[in-house]
């Protein structure tokens, strides 16, 4: 609320501009956490916890899927999901010209 | 060479390696001590983090914790490194950018407030210190394991080692010493696993070879694939089959949330991402430290799978006449234990315990008679437990014996000991310097004596951090029982605390003091309680008949962390919104630039 009343009270254009840009850097950085976080959730919890007994009747070469998912699949999982928020957060952040220089 | 002259050698090359570095990054300011003057390059602090975290813990005992649990053993595996996920997501880029050198400094200016500073400093001090009496203790059993070392003597070398680079060179010394660290302890485990893999499977990648078919003696293919194989073996002896959970799903699901939501929330781990250039630094830094954890977390399943299956084959129905020279070895540290029970000369391998507990001890420990048994199999006086098993197996021998078990060469075991010591002595050092910093830095400069000089502070740190070590040497030296008890703290209290007092203090604008400490001191307390209750008051109790919705006191974290944040955006919202200048620092820590 009280955000909303400092914006009208500061008539400067350049400042309510800027604003608005981190408003929607912001928002574009929650909604790609939150489906990285999703499939974080997905591959240990569902996968590896929730799922894991129908999971493991199905076979990968010499492992049960479900196994294999929580002492293995979930931490590649893990890894690669760090370096696409890392590589995906570099390029919103030049889009909204917000990256340090 | 023999094993004694080998282990000598390359332990002597390591620490002489991390005194160098020592002396070559001495600092002469706080933000030097503190963060390393934030010049760490993403990959260094990388490689630094991952030696940071990877405790004596994960690099002696894990494989074998999973190698007798099986399974279930995945809880660990996926908590502590899923916990990296919400450290680089939630937390790591923003308080780069906050900037400051402590998590204290986070929680006492978010929440403008002594009082939550307080807070958090005594959590980050008890946390700490549970987990760096540990490190010095594994320390000290390395030395008395492999170099024949009095563990008291054994602790003192590694406290001395330590002190050096940490009271000289603050987190620039750490963090160097740590890199190196890494390196010996990654490639420590990996060389012994990699053997193992091709000698077991042909596969080089133990991660492949986990799941490949398995050579016969002479080297050709069986046919039959390794976990089949281990299935196989423990249900003709009645074990539970390896690759089948034996936990309760409930339960499972909350011991590894807390211990995710807990790696993200340690002092420790969170203060190493204070010490990159940028924001995208500490991005990039948290993938890195992730990549070089799994290297060890996905070979270290592996190595389990591999070890039991070992195991099982040379030992079971084997005369004991029979066994190999490192049985021996094994039995004389008291790690390996046989007692025959029905007089067959053979070795029977069953589930249930070999031995009883001696009157009057908690825990079980073997003590030996003077004399031998007529094979000249050492004896025990602990009584003979009922059931079949007449085997006792520790599970840290695991990865301590797992290369004599493979016949590989000396300069291997010598290198295990030089990783188990790398391991140890990088993750005690990160410990003590958030102690030291908590009490120069959040208690004596910010909050007890505001008025002192930047080199008073630099003192008082190198002061801190000293007498820290001094601190953690003792209880190395002369560990309280509750040691082992009180590790589910860290963990539980870290993921109770500051987890939701950073994320909403990042996440939401709206709040206030009021609001997170009322969400830490409800998480805390309760935690705290349960945890107490079934471990030091009521440990008959502890059992999932007693315990909240089949939750034991290991995931309770969990719980802890759930009602710290229903506490705090309740409260928050009933009491007054925080000042005008917190909400414009919330806005700043959430842009890079």
């Amino acid at each position: 609320m009280q955000e909303m009343q400092e914006e009208t009270s500061q008539p400067d254009p350049d400042a309510a501009a800027i604003e608005a840009t981190h408003r929607a850097y912001w928002r574009a950085n929650l909604r790609l956490m939150g489906w990285l976080l999703a499939v974080w959730f997905i591959v240990s919890y569902g996968f590896g916890i929730l799922l894991v007994e129908p999971l493991n009747e199905i076979r990968v070469g010499g492992f049960k899927l479900g196994f294999w998912f929580a002492q293995q699949g979930s931490i590649y999982v893990f890894v690669v999901l760090i370096f696409l928020y890392a590589w995906k957060m570099n390029r919103i952040d030049r889009k909204f010209d917000v990256d340090e220089s | 060479m023999d094993l004694q002259t080998w282990t000598y050698l390359i332990v002597g090359l390591t620490f002489a390696l991390y005194i160098a570095i020592a002396i070559g990054s001495r600092v002469k300011t706080t933000r030097g001590f503190y963060v390393a003057g934030g010049h760490v390059s993403p990959l260094a602090n990388g490689l630094a983090t991952a030696a940071d975290w990877m405790s004596a813990a994960s690099f002696i005992s894990m494989a074998g914790i999973i190698s007798f649990s099986g399974h279930d053993g995945a809880y660990y595996l996926m908590g502590w490194t899923g916990g990296y996920v919400l450290l680089a997501l939630l937390l790591a880029p923003y308080l780069r950018k906050f900037g400051q050198y402590t998590v204290p400094d986070f929680v006492g200016q978010r929440y403008y407030s002594k009082q939550a500073r307080l807070v958090a400093v005594v959590c980050a001090i008890f946390v700490s210190f549970t987990y760096v009496a540990g490190q010095m203790r594994g320390v000290g059993v390395v030395f008395s394991r492999f170099l024949d070392v009095e563990i008291g003597l054994g602790v003192l070398i590694g406290m001395g080692i330590v002190f050096l680079y940490a009271v000289m060179g603050g987190m620039k010394g750490i963090t160097y010493t740590q890199v190196a660290q890494y390196c010996v302890l990654i490639f420590a485990f990996l060389v012994p696993a990699i053997f193992i893999s091709m000698s077991m499977t042909g596969e080089v990648f133990p991660q492949v070879g986990f799941g490949s078919t398995v050579l016969d003696g002479s080297g050709r293919d069986t046919g039959v694939y390794l976990l089949d194989k281990l299935d196989g073996l423990h249900r003709e002896l009645g074990f539970a089959a390896y690759t089948n959970g034996k936990k309760e799903t409930i339960d499972v699901f909350f011991i590894t949330a807390a211990l995710m939501v807990g790696t993200a929330g340690l002092p420790h781990v969170i203060i190493r991402f204070f010490t990159v250039p940028r924001v995208r630094d500490a991005r990039l830094s948290a993938g890195y430290a992730l990549l070089f954890i799994a290297l060890l977390y996905t070979t270290a399943p592996a190595v389990a799978a591999f070890a039991r299956t070992n195991l099982i084959e040379t030992v079971e129905g084997q005369p004991y006449a029979s066994m190999p020279e490192w049985f021996h070895n094994w039995e004389n540290t008291g790690l390996l234990a046989w007692v025959d029970k029905n007089g067959d000369g053979l070795i029977q391998y069953a589930p249930g315990g070999a031995f009883g507990k001696m009157p009057g001890d908690k825990s079980l420990k073997l003590v030996r008679d003077p004399e031998r048994g007529g094979l000249g199999e050492p004896r025990y006086a602990n009584p003979k437990a009922d059931g079949p098993n007449e085997l006792y197996v520790d599970r840290d021998i695991i990865v301590l014996a797992n290369p004599e078990i493979a016949r590989l060469p000396n300069w291997v075991i010598a290198l295990v000991a030089a990783g188990g010591l790398a391991a140890a002595l990088s993750t005690a050092a990160g410990l003590l310097l958030v102690i030291s910093a908590s009490i120069s830095h959040d208690l004596l400069k910010n909050i007890l004596m505001p008025g002192i000089t930047e080199k008073q502070e630099l003192l008082y740190a190198r002061m801190a951090a000293g007498v820290a070590v001094c601190i953690a040497g003792y209880f190395g030296v002369n560990p309280p029982g509750f040691v082992a008890q009180v590790v589910a703290f860290a963990f539980g209290l870290a993921a109770a605390s500051f987890f939701p007092a950073i994320v909403l203090g990042i996440f939401s604008k709206r709040m206030n003091r009021e609001g997170a400490v009322a969400g830490m001191v409800v998480g805390i307390v309760f935690t705290a309680a349960y945890i107490i209750y079934f471990k030091f008051v009521n440990p008959e109790a502890n059992s999932s008949a007693h315990w909240l919705f089949g939750i034991s006191p290991e995931g309770i974290g969990t719980v802890g962390m759930l009602l710290n944040f229903a506490v705090a955006l309740s409260i928050s919202r009933l009491t007054p919104p925080p000042p005008e200048s917190v909400q414009r620092l919330v806005e700043t820590i959430r842009v890079p630039r």
